[in-house]
């Protein structure tokens, strides 16, 4: 597969990031465009149907579906509050009166003479969306949200869970290669995004979430730890959703493995800034990853690259690839041949290969689905 | 039957000699090139490359361009301008006559039915939009359990393509099919592609409620009514429902997914939902053969199971169960113990659950190391084995009618209660996808057949040679010639016969007894314990009578205990011999579990001698592993 490649994690010290900030239903957009906004600010509003509760007036006033109207002391549009009587059935000489109360607040949204219900409607829910990301908005989506513009450095995870959230980036290890042992979750790590290396145990993220910690980037977790942290197993990789305190953010993958020296590296850089960061991970052919986005808000480092990187010509000798399957996970090397005709491999597949020269002076062959190019 | 609703448009075969297909899967998008050569239809090359209809890319053809792209490199044809694909031909070397593709990419078809009782018209909804090729997210039913308010929460939530509404037969009671709309009208669910398009509604219910339907839905949904799929409780017509969510899927569906409008315009063919391509297949299969066949496609997200069954063809996609995004998904539904059930070397539980999340979070990874390969197809097995048990759930008898029952139908309550499908009356089980078409040994393929669907009597194996049964699914739509003499002659890898008992008796008791006259003259004979399997090579093309004469507890298709002789055709692997019984189940003690393992995969060849010699280190073998195994 020639142009079978695996497009990398973002590790950018200086890019310009694009924001989608959408309601999920059309709403109202709250800021204008060109206006600045902060990472909280309320940028889209919109209310989803609140909860609805059915009352069966057939059975409850003993009526045929046909006879609703009669009986209905309320219409369609108007606000009941939790048991009010909205239909009511008067017996022979005032005795033996039924009536339905509504069960909730809300407003008759709908009476059926064909089934005999009536269905209420709690009141709507608010819902905003948040900026996310401080920056500019570049661009209004009308009744939808907004695109946020933020120069600033970028670095993708592979795997999270838990929403958005903000934080001062703290380094909580030395080196990589350490492990984010619960000893290194100090009570100051209150409200920040820490940065653990090769490995987060259930107790330390328990311990993290006690703080108050916003979230934790870690090179690996096992996933029996994820599990039992979550208290359930995740089947489908759609994240994000999950309320458990905290935001991990997970850069290498399942087992102990060492952080990426670049994204270790860059992160030190960041050390003491405010970072956004989202475990939202969804997987398919195209994904999205979670993220650690932290503005620039000095002058002096202005993005190098305007658009994101999307790779159209497919690897070539001399690219940094990354190997990303066992064994060799992990390593770093340059890319030396391309050969055009199957090799077959341990497996005995005769798949497509490519060569690669590692940064220990080894090379070896690999499928071209298992390594991924290493965005310069 | 037709299979598809829109019509393909009609082309002069005559004038097709250079055809272009390609499947855009949920991972992978495959381009497949054929030719004309010496008037027969062949297939010539196969590109690959990752399906880029999600972000950062959100367009399909960057996928489809790169996978045709590498189709160019290999054979020197001409194939892309910047416009898209060449679809004329200029010269031998420029352009095609046809193009067609199937997608499966961006979840597919997505898609929430809705009946009045749940295991009656609830079942015939279900029933059709897995037909259709879709994936059902949730079958809502008056009696399905749940509160009013608990359907409505969980409908806002869904998102789907698409509804599909049944209830009530023609002419009866239409009080529930309406308290339906009136709950999807209630709740509002949202499409799922592009913001603020109208959600296509397909009605298919009672047809005396139809204006009251369309009253409540018609202003606010994009509404179809077709004929109702259960018009009485004897009858399940589908086909209208079906043809309708065909036609919706490329008008509403595929017209918003990012890049399809453009590959719309590429292609002379509609585009088809890639389960619905494999269906077509798997029934000429059956068709052309005359006999009851079970297909599966094993894919990246899904796993779609077809049967045809005395004539009845059922089609279920599993979403959720597959080898690379779904891969935890099967942990998850089978079970950490049935995935490892089938490993035949020591392991360590939480390597065994990182190896399948790392599988998952970089889906598009192949294995390296024969251990990972191994894992890969322990959790095959365990995906085929799910697959089929929903897809038994679905092929039963119409509940609800009214039968006339029996003495002997109290005695047999399965025919009431369980699928119509035995597997003794199976004589073809086939299957693709990446990781059945890929396989490095046939052998691997045939044991992940074997034991996801555990085949009973005497049955054939076949496989897809290099995944192509989509892109000859959706050419047998407008060239059926062309694309019969392909799937016959590159597509279908004939692996071999299985004779597989049904039955169990004590551990090494003397189970099967076979004698097989071979085409060369010579007799060749077997004798099994119970627990093991054997193999007797026979080349694909060939066949042989073969007498099978199983211990009396034991059924191989003519009765507990009694003699079978029949002409079983061979296969790149030859006639495997299935002694371990059915139900069948694996020796509770690691060790002994492990060595039975072994001895199946020696004596299939299955894995590299060096690799199973190393999964063998420390179990006293009572054989030798490699190609002998024991069975003498």
């Amino acid at each position: 597969m020639a142009l079978a490649y695996t497009p990398g994690l973002k590790v950018k010290a200086s890019t310009t990031i694009r924001a989608a900030r959408r309601l999920p239903i059309p709403g109202d957009v709250l800021v204008r465009e060109g206006e600045k906004v902060g990472f909280d600010t309320v940028v889209a509003r919109t209310s989803v149907p609140g909860g609805v509760e059915i009352v069966k007036l057939v059975h409850l006033l003993g009526i045929d579906p046909d006879e609703v109207a009669i009986y209905m002391r309320k219409k369609v549009g108007d606000s009941v509050q939790k048991d009010e009587v909205i239909a009511e059935k008067k017996g022979i000489l005032g005795m033996f009166r039924s009536v339905a109360k509504s069960p909730t607040m809300g407003v008759v949204q709908q009476v059926s003479e064909l089934t005999g219900q009536v269905t209420i409607s709690e009141p709507p829910v608010p819902l905003e969306v948040k900026a996310y990301v401080p920056g500019q908005v570049e661009k209004v989506l009308p009744n939808e949200g907004v695109m946020v513009r933020i120069d600033g450095a970028l670095i993708q995870g592979i795997f999270g869970i838990g929403g958005e959230t903000h934080g001062i980036v703290a380094f909580a290890v030395n080196s990589p290669d350490e492990m984010l042992t619960i000893d290194k979750i100090r009570d100051d790590y209150s409200g920040k995004v820490i940065v653990g290396g090769s490995l987060v145990r259930v107790d330390a993220l328990r311990k993290a979430v006690s703080l108050g910690v916003k979230g934790i980037v870690v090179g690996g977790i096992e996933d029996k730890d994820l599990s039992d942290f979550l208290g359930y197993e995740i089947g489908v990789a759609i994240t994000g959703h999950e309320n458990v305190g905290l935001t991990l953010i997970i850069t290498e993958g399942f087992g102990r493995m060492r952080m990426s020296e670049r994204t270790f590296n860059l992160l030190k850089k960041l050390e003491g800034k405010e970072a956004a960061i989202n475990g939202a991970t969804q997987i398919r052919a195209g994904v999205i990853r979670p993220e650690i986005i932290v503005p620039q808000l000095d002058a002096e480092t202005r993005p190098q690259m305007s658009e994101d990187f999307v790779p159209q010509k497919g690897m070539e000798p001399g690219m940094a690839v990354r190997i990303i399957r066992e064994p060799d996970f992990g390593k770093i090397g340059k890319i030396v041949s391309l050969p055009v005709d199957l090799q077959v491999v341990d497996t005995e597949s005769p798949v497509r290969v490519l060569e690669v020269e590692l940064e220990d002076g080894r090379t070896v062959v690999v499928p071209r689905a298992d390594v991924e190019i290493i965005e310069e | 039957m037709a299979e598809v609703g829109n019509q393909a448009p009609s082309l002069d075969p005559e004038k097709i000699n250079v055809i272009l297909a390609t499947d855009c899967g949920s991972t992978t998008s495959k381009a497949r090139f054929f030719k004309k050569l010496k008037n027969e239809y062949r297939f010539v090359c196969a590109g690959e490359a990752p399906t880029t209809v999600e972000a950062p890319y959100e367009d399909v053809t960057l996928g489809v361009r790169n996978a045709v792209r590498e189709v160019e490199e290999l054979t020197g044809h001409k194939l892309l301008s910047e416009k898209g694909i060449i679809d004329t031909r200029a010269d031998e070397k420029t352009g095609i006559d046809l193009y067609a593709t199937t997608s499966s990419a961006g979840g597919g078809l997505q898609m929430m039915v809705a009946g009045v009782v749940k295991s009656m018209t609830g079942e015939s909804a279900e029933r059709a939009a897995l037909g259709a090729g879709a994936i059902v997210m949730d079958v809502i039913a008056v009696n399905d359990g749940r509160r009013l308010h608990e359907k409505i929460e969980m409908m806002r939530h869904l998102r789907p393509d698409m509804v599909l509404v049944a209830g009530g037969t023609d002419g009866g009671d239409i009080e529930h099919v309406i308290q339906t709309a009136e709950v999807i009208r209630t709740a509002e669910p949202k499409a799922r592609l592009g913001i603020g398009y109208k959600l296509p509604i397909v009605y298919a219910g009672n047809n005396r409620a139809r204006k009251q339907v369309e009253e409540i839905l018609g202003s606010r949904y994009a509404l179809t009514m077709v004929d109702n799929l259960r018009p009485t409780l004897e009858v399940e017509n589908s086909e209208p429902a079906r043809e309708a969510i065909h036609e919706l899927f490329m008008e509403h569906v595929m017209s918003h997914a990012p890049g399809y409008d453009k590959l719309m315009k590429w292609t002379d063919v509609p585009i088809m939902p890639t389960p619905a391509a494999e269906g077509r297949m798997f029934r000429t299969i059956a068709e052309r053969r005359k006999v009851n066949v079970i297909g599966v496609g094993l894919g990246g997200a899904t796993t779609n199971v077809y049967s045809v069954y005395d004539g009845k063809f059922v089609r279920t996609v599993s979403a959720n169960l597959g080898m690379s995004y779904s891969i935890c998904n099967v942990l998850h539904s089978a079970g950490l113990q049935n995935i490892t059930r089938w490993l035949p070397f020591e392991f360590d539980e939480v390597e065994i659950r990182n190896v399948l999340r790392n599988k998952m979070i970089r889906p598009t990874t192949i294995p390296r190391t024969i251990d990972e390969l191994v894992i890969e197809h322990a959790v095959a097995r365990e995906a085929l084995r799910l697959g089929f048990m929903h897809h038994k759930f679905l092929a039963r008898g119409l509940r609800g009618v009214r039968i006339q029952r029996t003495i002997a139908d109290i005695f047999d309550q399965r025919a009431f209660a369980e699928t119509y499908i035995d597997m003794m009356n199976i004589r073809m089980i086939a299957g693709t996808g990446g990781l059945l078409s890929h396989a490095p040994r046939r052998a691997q393929t045939a044991l992940a057949l074997i034991d996801g669907f555990l085949p009973e009597g005497v049955t054939k194996l076949a496989q897809d040679s290099v995944f192509m049964m989509p892109h000859l699914g959706v050419l047998s739509s407008v060239h059926p010639a062309a694309a019969l003499e392909i799937f016959e002659k590159d597509c279908l890898v004939r692996i071999g016969t299985c004779i597989a008992a049904r039955g169990t008796i004590a551990e090494d008791a003397d189970a099967l007894k076979l004698k097989a006259m071979m085409p060369d003259g010579f007799a060749v004979e077997k004798s099994l314990k119970f627990g093991e399997m054997g193999l007797i090579p026979l080349e694909e093309g060939r066949s042989a009578s073969i007498e099978i004469e199983p211990a009396k507890e034991l059924d191989v298709g003519a009765g507990p205990g009694n003699k079978l002789t029949v002409e079983v055709e061979g296969g790149v692997v030859g006639v495997i011999l299935d002694a371990r019984g059915r139900p069948l189940t694996l020796p509770q003690d690691d060790k002994e579990r492990r060595r039975r393992l072994l001895q199946w995969f020696s004596v299939l060849d299955a894995y590299p001698k060096a690799a199973l010699e190393r999964f063998g280190q420390g179990l006293e073998l009572a054989f030798k592993v490699g190609k002998s195994g024991r069975a003498n």
